[in-house]
């Protein structure tokens, strides 16, 4: 018997300002067949599902769903439909309870709070993810939000649900949680497209793949069936290196030293640090693993000196020996400190100023102001040279910041900070939504920096990038830290244990470590 | 001091804090649907102008009250426009608005200075006002007073039980979020602005038409300003509106409590003290800084742009 | 369909031509006014816009006029740049006026050549501390600085009002709500001969040069902007905004002190309850209409400066309410900003969409 499709795309062409988004693409989907949409940041990913869930229209091209042609308007005709969606970053409000969240995205369909409240219970429970619907979401932890935006698409009847990257966000044992669920639901015969950038998981879940590249579909596979060699291939082209193995060092003696450092959370979206105590030795890597919004934020801002505890009796943060915790972000840069901050546009560099200008923004001391005026030509100079050395795409020094892509602007913003010769380097998901030239280029520079002597503490919620750069790898968890080891000790398992707030588990076991390389 | 005087000066509070309560209702869903309107004082003022002219010509005081809240609403439409369709920035179109406002009316209103006009009466409800000392105070006022109780316990439960005051409260936490799951943003604001508007007009023609009655430039003094600060003490409660309302009622005819004990301030000084008091309450707002937070609509006074 | 779409980079273009087409725009939208209000519109036009400034002393009341509303500006720009909203140079110069007179008063009888030197500084002082104040609250009690230096102004005002009706009132004035004329040399001296332009424009025009060297070439103007733009990244590079905050607030509050000053101590020469027909409230106009830079502000000043002399003609020759001023400056700033709209984004032509099933 012919067994209807559930999805069909056939042509879908999306025209966004300056960019062919979407370039003639096809695609189906099967009943309770879990899909995978693999992609570079930038590729396309986004765009097709938005139009698959009537976030925006395609300038051609025909969708079909279970085999009728569907003009999907609008986000309410995809839910009415069966599609449910979960985005990446949350489309929840905060100060709203689960319930009332619910209730705001099915409309009238939802009925009274009361029965909605029940529906939830009984849903969330039987695919083994429980809410209680009365709690404020902005009580909930990342894990519990990607709940509650599930079981927003299940407590419809669903047939298609979509996936936004969903395991960004979570620690490798909530990732085990959720892909049971997924099974569950594709075994019911609900159809699952799961968009990410991650092969291996890819290749745990999913049965068919689509693989994009710069809009347009490069290749299609069944992942079991493949290497991740052979799926990075379709995903980046040939001509870019996917990735390379560093060597691993000790360093040398202790440039950054945190002794029992803890802070107070101002309100309750801010996480207080628990006695936090590390080093950072010249000449070494330090990775710290853990789920967003676990004190890596406030960890940062008291390492950067923007934020500084009022008085403390004891100094808990040293420069090379020198207590720096009255400082202000101005003079720690003095003593040598260089930051890059995860914000790139919006902090790390100013949107409508200049390159040249940007250069100023952090690398004032370096000759560019004298008598308190600038001085413009070795400022463009400056700027021309980072340009120039670590090979940023831009028109010139007089380019805006935010007319460059997050890749050049990242490159230029390390490149920023590596020329002032820094002796400590706090860099935060250094190549975040970077396309992976870029992030080969970025992890070189920080090698280099790290054979030069320099002390690095990088911040990532990447895994493969941590194991791949860092030399001692710890994870936070709930503003408390894990114990530290060096990277060829600690199984990823154990770090799935330390972000989940674990730290008991620190045996090593030598066989069990896995090194992930993407 | 009398009893008399006392139970007076409380009916005057309630009549002064009328015209607060009126805006700061309308401005407070306005902001709840995180768009800052900084032009309530030239919404007030073309509402003042227009109400006065309106029942000057026709002599119908209700009928200058409706034409004053439909002119309030075309002046929040333009505002509208410009920062919800063309994306301008909210504190600037909002001052515009208010320049605009006290010029234009000036201009309108130029030959209707020092005319007189019949006033709103007062209406005593049956039952109501016989209720000793608070009867009079409360149910001895007239229909604009009424309706202002009535928009406020509307206002109340609009966001305590209804489904629209959740839509409106998501749209102003992440419209972003509320775009996505198929809230039409821009509609929503555009509605709430509107009857931001609507309500500054009305305020406005309450000054003109029962308030003073009369029609002078600049008339309305501030109190649009005021209104917006009282949005900001009352951290987007209804319940804390109407309180500050008629506080700051108060502080504005403090003057009269003054002469009634007899003391003798020159009157420029006092009428210093609504203002310095809206200081002093923002102030003392700063103490609980982070409380304030949880209650300020997160997207207030960012522009949101729906992307196709 | 006509849909508003994101530029990738801001338009420097559209910057520029920005507020000329709202200049444009007011034009046309003040010949239909004039059109429902006059027989002639165009002649209420060229009364209104050209008739001002036909002779020479036209000219020189123009600069007249431009000095306050310029100063004050210049100041305006300084704190807009750093993202600080200052509403409040009508209230800092309201305060210029009232301690520059009060020290001016001083000097009634005297020819001391220290005495307009010595008004003019009590004006700065007067202002800096009053937008002082405001600095102080906005840094060390978060309030909102648009609704404090609002409601100062009203406080200034009823301060300045409660003066000329008390402690600063002329006791020979038949207890009219002024103060004492002022002495000789405490006036501003006169810098072009038969009118009454004084020396107060050149203060202008250097307070011009300095802002522009201020905000294009020093590295504490620098911060500022920084921190107007993208107040994380000031943190991120240690800049002190606190400090900051004072620092442009109090330079505003100084200049519009300095401007309240010179009007009393120049064409008013005295204290008077109508000092300022709301030039604090135009600079905010004129700053953004000149973009935030010292030579667009200048035009702009200039621009405004003749509507309010456009204002005063029309009433007289045309009749019409002096108002009309107001309603001018209003149109002029609706329109730019509605007009600005083409820095960020601009217009496309979308075709309707095509239908995706097919017709089968």
């Amino acid at each position: 018997m012919h067994k209807i499709k559930r999805l069909e795309l056939r042509g879908i062409s999306k025209q966004y300002p300056g960019c062919l988004a979407n370039d003639n693409i096809d695609l189906t989907i099967e009943p309770g067949e879990i899909h995978a949409l693999l992609g570079e940041n930038g590729a396309g990913k986004s765009t097709l599902m938005k139009i698959i869930y009537g976030v925006t229209q395609p300038n051609q091209g025909e969708v079909f769903f279970n085999e009728h042609p569907v003009n999907i308007k609008n986000p309410a005709q995809a839910r009415d439909m069966g599609i449910g969606m979960v985005f990446q970053h949350f489309s929840l409000f905060e100060s709203l309870t689960i319930v009332e969240n619910i209730a705001l995205a099915l409309g009238k369909q939802g009925g009274d709070i009361k029965s909605l409240s029940e529906r939830i219970r009984i849903v969330s429970s039987r695919y083994g993810m429980p809410l209680q619907p009365d709690r404020l979401v902005a009580t909930l932890s990342t894990g519990e939000r990607q709940r509650v935006e599930i079981v927003r698409c299940l407590v419809q009847d669903i047939e298609l649900l979509i996936l936004d990257e969903p395991t960004s966000v979570l620690t490798p044992q909530e990732v085990e949680a959720l892909f049971s669920t997924l099974r569950h639901l594709s075994s019911e015969g609900c159809s699952i497209l799961f968009i990410s950038h991650k092969l291996h998981e890819v290749t745990a879940l999913c049965d068919h793949a689509t693989i994009l590249r710069h809009g347009k579909v490069s290749g299609t596979c069944i992942p079991k069936q493949e290497t991740s060699k052979s799926i990075a291939t379709m995903m980046v082209g040939n001509e870019t290196p996917i990735s390379t193995n560093y060597n691993k060092v000790q360093g040398d003696e202790v440039f950054l030293c945190i002794d029992n450092l803890s802070t107070n959370a101002k309100h309750d979206f801010e996480v207080a640090l628990k006695k936090i105590s590390l080093n950072v030795k010249k000449g070494e890597i330090l990775g710290i693993a853990g789920v967003a919004g676990n004190g890596q934020e406030e960890l940062l801002m008291a390492l950067s000196g923007e934020i500084r505890q009022k008085k403390s009796k004891n100094p808990s943060i040293y420069f090379d020996g020198q207590p720096v915790d009255s400082l202000n972000p101005f003079k720690r840069r003095r003593l040598g400190m260089g930051f890059v901050p995860e914000d790139r546009l919006g902090r790390g560099a100013v949107p409508t100023m200049t390159l040249s200008q940007n250069t100023l923004l952090t690398s004032f001391d370096f000759g560019l102001v004298k008598n308190g005026l600038i001085q413009v030509k070795k400022m463009k100079a400056l700027a021309n040279l980072i340009i120039e050395k670590y090979k940023v795409k831009a028109v010139g020094e007089f380019s805006h910041a935010e007319s460059l892509s997050g890749g050049n602007l990242q490159k230029f913003i390390i490149g920023r900070e590596m020329q002032q010769n820094p002796k400590l380097l706090l860099a935060s998901h250094p190549t975040w939504g970077v396309d992976i030239g870029a992030q080969v280029a970025i992890h070189k520079a920080l090698i280099q920096l790290r054979d030069q002597g320099g002390a690095i503490l990088v911040v990532s919620e990447d895994l493969d990038e941590l194991y791949q750069i860092s030399d001692r790898l710890c994870a936070i968890c709930d503003g408390e830290l894990s114990p530290i080891k060096a990277t060829n000790e600690v199984s990823l398992e154990t770090v799935g244990c330390w972000m989940a707030g674990d730290f008991s588990v620190d045996s090593v076991n030598e066989k069990e470590i896995v090194h992930v390389a993407s | 001091m009398d009893f008399d005087l006392f139970v007076n000066i409380l009916y005057a509070t309630i009549r002064t804090g009328t015209p607060l309560l009126l805006v700061a209702l309308g401005e407070m869903v306005c902001e709840k649907s995180g768009v800052l309107n900084l032009g309530q004082e030239g919404m007030m003022l073309m509402g003042a102008v227009t109400g006065f002219i309106v029942v000057n010509h026709f002599d119908i005081v209700a009928l200058g009250f409706v034409s004053a809240a439909i002119v309030g609403m075309l002046m929040a439409i333009l505002f509208a426009v410009i920062v919800l369709f063309l994306n301008a920035n909210q504190v600037a179109t909002g001052l515009a608005l208010t320049i605009f406002g006290s010029g234009l009316s000036a201009f309108i209103g130029a030959d209707y200075e020092g005319k007189i006009i019949t006033s709103l009466d007062s209406l005593a409800l049956p039952i109501l006002s016989d209720i000793p000392v608070i009867g009079h105070i409360l149910f001895n006022q007239d229909l604009v007073v009424y309706f202002s109780f009535a928009m406020f316990v509307g206002i109340y439960l609009f966001f305590k039980k209804s489904r629209g005051g959740l839509i409106l409260r998501s749209i102003g936490e992440n419209p972003d979020a509320a775009n996505v799951i198929g809230l039409s943003v821009l509609k929503v604001r555009f509605l709430a602005i509107c009857f931001g508007g609507a309500m500054a007009g009305i305020a406005g023609a309450y000054l003109s038409i029962a308030y003073t009655p009369l029609w002078t430039e600049n008339m309305t003094s501030g109190r649009g300003w005021i209104a917006l600060a009282l949005v900001v003490f009352a951290s987007w409660r209804a319940e804390r509106i109407i309180l500050g309302a008629y506080l700051f009622g108060f502080a504005s005819i403090i003057h009269l409590v003054a002469q009634g004990l007899g003391f003798a301030i020159s009157s420029n000084l006092l009428a210093i003290l609504p203002y310095a008091a809206t200081i002093v309450i923002l102030i003392m707002l700063s103490a609980n800084k982070n409380k304030l937070k949880l209650y300020e609509p997160v997207s207030l006074g960012k522009p949101w742009f729906k992307k196709h | 369909m006509l849909r508003l779409e994101a530029r990738p980079e801001i338009s420097t273009f559209w910057s520029y031509v920005s507020p000329i087409l709202a200049a444009v725009l007011t034009l046309i939208a003040g010949f239909m006014l004039f059109s429902a209000l006059t027989d002639d519109p165009l002649q209420a036009l060229s009364t209104f816009f050209i008739s001002p400034i036909a002779d020479a002393y036209g000219i020189s009341e123009l600069l007249l006029k431009a000095t306050p509303i310029l100063l004050c500006a210049y100041g305006l720009a300084i704190c807009y740049r750093a993202s600080v909203w200052n509403i409040g140079a009508e209230g800092q110069l309201l305060m210029g006026a009232l301690i520059g007179s009060s020290v001016a008063l001083l000097f009634v009888d005297s020819t001391s050549s220290m005495a307009m030197p010595l008004t003019l500084l009590a004006g700065v002082v007067g202002g800096t501390l009053w937008a002082g104040f405001a600095a102080m609250l906005k840094v060390q009690f978060h309030t909102n600085e648009i609704l404090t230096t609002i409601m100062m102004n009203y406080i200034a005002l009823n301060l300045l009002v409660w003066s000329v009706h008390g402690p600063l009132k002329d006791p020979n004035g038949y207890n009219f709500p002024e103060s004492a004329l002022f002495g000789d040399s405490t006036l501003m001296p006169i810098l072009w001969a038969d009118t009454r332009l004084h020396i107060g424009i050149l203060f202008a025009a250097i307070v011009m040069v300095l802002t522009w060297v201020f905000l294009r070439r020093s590295f504490v103007g620098f911060q500022i902007q920084v921190l107007g733009l993208d107040p994380s990244a000031a943190r991120m590079a240690g800049f002190k905004g606190k400090k900051l905050t004072y620092l442009v607030l109090m330079i505003s509050g100084g200049l519009a002190g300095l401007a309240g000053a010179i009007e009393v101590a120049g064409p008013i020469g005295q204290l008077v309850p109508s000092v300022s027909p709301g030039y604090g409230y135009s600079a905010i106009i004129v700053a953004f209409l000149g973009r935030l830079h010292p030579v667009g502000i200048t035009l702009a000043g200039l621009l405004m400066a003749l509507i309010f002399m456009g204002g005063e003609l029309a009433q007289i020759d045309l009749g019409l309410p002096n108002a009309i001023t107001g309603v001018f400056q209003g149109l002029l700033l609706f329109f730019l900003l509605a007009c600005d709209v083409f820095i960020r984004y601009r217009i496309v032509n979308v075709p309707k969409l095509l239908p995706t099933n097919s017709a089968s």
